[in-house]
């Protein structure tokens, strides 16, 4: 309860600019998750546009599999990224293991099935809807897919948004391909990681507080944009 | 856009069949429909109307049969792909304006871009829509969307219409309106082909009945006989409101 009393004033003391480490934090962490976020999409989202859009041998399997790895636990991915990136691994001399560049692979690989699960069930749903439609004009299978994911720009977004949501919230991997350097890997969630094992506990409250405010800034915005797109587009 | 066939061009429907699930769904029809002319098919739900529209427009491949253009004194040929339009009986309102929703239409049936706004706008003026090219579509009320519906295939000036009851959602004013612009278009020659179950509206429009009940045609002809005495006793009960399903 003192920890928690005490998070309130820390929170001002961050980010009345007296932490000059603390900016940086934020800033990496942003930087890290929407890079991962937008790797991640941009295989995730044809790759559920072929899902949705296209009957295929197989098709049900990897959706059940995309289902699955969508629980993918991220220490498990961080091992796995590690022993790639590792000097001893087949991506070693790309040397860029505690390095940003390998929290972003890593938050990628999780971001990867969430994004691509939400955007085929959300393509899925809108080709059902316009499906009769388009069939009524014969349109073609390029045609069908534009209008597709026009239509469904908007929702996509929220996919997006979820991938980065969880991209952000992330500890385990970036924890283990980052090592928590300071001022080189050291994101919110490992700083909050950081203070929690020493203790701090009021800290590392502030710290997630703080992240909290970041991640629904982030989703305001979006909302913001869907808003105005609706006034527009009806 | 030219429009590939001329009156009086008739489609020839043959042995045009579909089943699903082992259930047959639209026995075999076999029948030649005037383009420019009012066909009304008529039927309690359930009858195969909707199919055997989906099946005429090839939107729905049939089991067995063929649909083909037949013209005087030339062989039967395919329906060219965007010959016969196709009016759902919801109106799928795409997120974007009305004048946006005709273009994209157009753009699916490969009309160039140059021509597309002027065409559009020219087919919302004769719905009555002119006034409202740039509101969102889907804030459009139910008789607007359907109007637009009608406006999105009439844009690319297909030789007929197909329409798959386009008024059963709406109420009388809106499908009075719906009905004046099909005899207005049918008078300009672009003739239809409806689906309903709706007896009063098929008198209103029809000049020639396709009676449907349980997927087969029981009845096709000149619409004034059907109402007056028609040839099958499953026809008098359907008319004497003796059949609903």
């Amino acid at each position: 309860m003192n920890d928690l009393a005490a998070t309130f004033p820390m929170v001002a003391d961050l980010l009345s600019g007296r932490q000059p480490g603390l900016w940086a934090i934020v800033g990496l962490s942003l930087k890290v998750s929407a890079l991962a976020t937008l790797v991640a999409s941009v295989l995730a989202l044809p790759l559920a546009a072929v899902i949705a859009l296209f009957d295929f041998r197989g098709r049900n399997l990897l959706i059940a599999v995309l289902n699955a790895l969508m629980g993918l636990p991220a220490v498990v991915v961080g091992l796995l990224v590690y022993l790639l990136l590792s000097r001893a691994g087949p991506l070693g001399p790309l040397g860029i293991l505690f390095t940003p560049s390998a929290m972003v692979i890593a938050q990628a690989i999780l971001v990867l099935p969430l994004v691509t699960a939400l955007a085929r069930q959300i393509l899925e749903d809108s080709l059902r809807e316009l499906g009769p439609y388009l069939r009524s004009l014969k349109a073609s299978r390029a045609h069908l897919v534009l209008t597709v994911l026009a239509e469904t720009r908007l929702s996509l977004l929220t996919a997006l948004l979820a991938g980065f949501g969880r991209a952000a919230a992330e500890v385990g991997a970036v924890m283990i391909v980052g090592g928590n350097i300071e001022g080189v890997t050291r994101t919110m969630t490992t700083a909050i990681a950081l203070e929690t094992s020493k203790g701090d506990l009021a800290l590392a409250l502030s710290l997630g507080f703080i992240l909290i405010a970041v991640v629904l800034a982030v989703n305001a915005c979006a909302q913001w944009l869907r808003v105005r797109a609706h006034a527009t587009l009806g | 856009m030219q429009r590939l066939v001329e009156p009086p061009a008739s489609l020839a429907l043959d042995a045009l069949a579909f089943s699903a699930g082992g259930q047959s769904i639209v026995k075999p029809v076999t029948l030649v429909l005037p383009l420019s002319g009012r066909t009304l098919i008529l039927g309690p739900n359930g009858a195969g109307k909707s199919t055997l529209l989906q099946l005429i427009h090839g939107m729905l491949p049939p089991d067995h049969g063929s649909v083909a253009v037949r013209q005087p004194g030339a062989a039967d040929r395919p329906v060219g792909a965007h010959e016969l339009g196709f009016v759902l009986q919801r109106p799928v309102m795409l997120a974007r304006s009305v004048l946006e929703n005709v273009t994209h239409a157009l753009a699916v049936r490969g009309v160039a871009r140059a021509e597309r706004e002027s065409r559009a706008r020219h087919v919302l003026a004769g719905v009555g829509l002119a006034a409202l090219a740039s509101r969102p579509a889907p804030r459009l009320s139910g008789g607007e969307q359907q109007r637009l519906a009608m406006a999105r295939v009439m844009a690319a000036d297909p030789a007929c219409l197909l329409l798959d009851e386009p008024t059963a959602h709406l109420d009388p004013g809106a499908t009075a309106s719906i009905e004046r612009l099909l005899r207005d278009w049918s008078t300009a020659g672009t003739g239809f082909v409806m689906s309903t179950h709706d007896l009063a509206q098929a008198r209103r429009l029809a000049d020639q009945i396709i009676f449907m009940h349980r997927g087969e045609v029981i009845e096709f002809g000149p619409a004034n006989r059907f109402f007056a005495s028609p040839a099958t006793e499953i026809g008098a009960r359907f008319l004497a409101g003796d059949i609903l399903e």
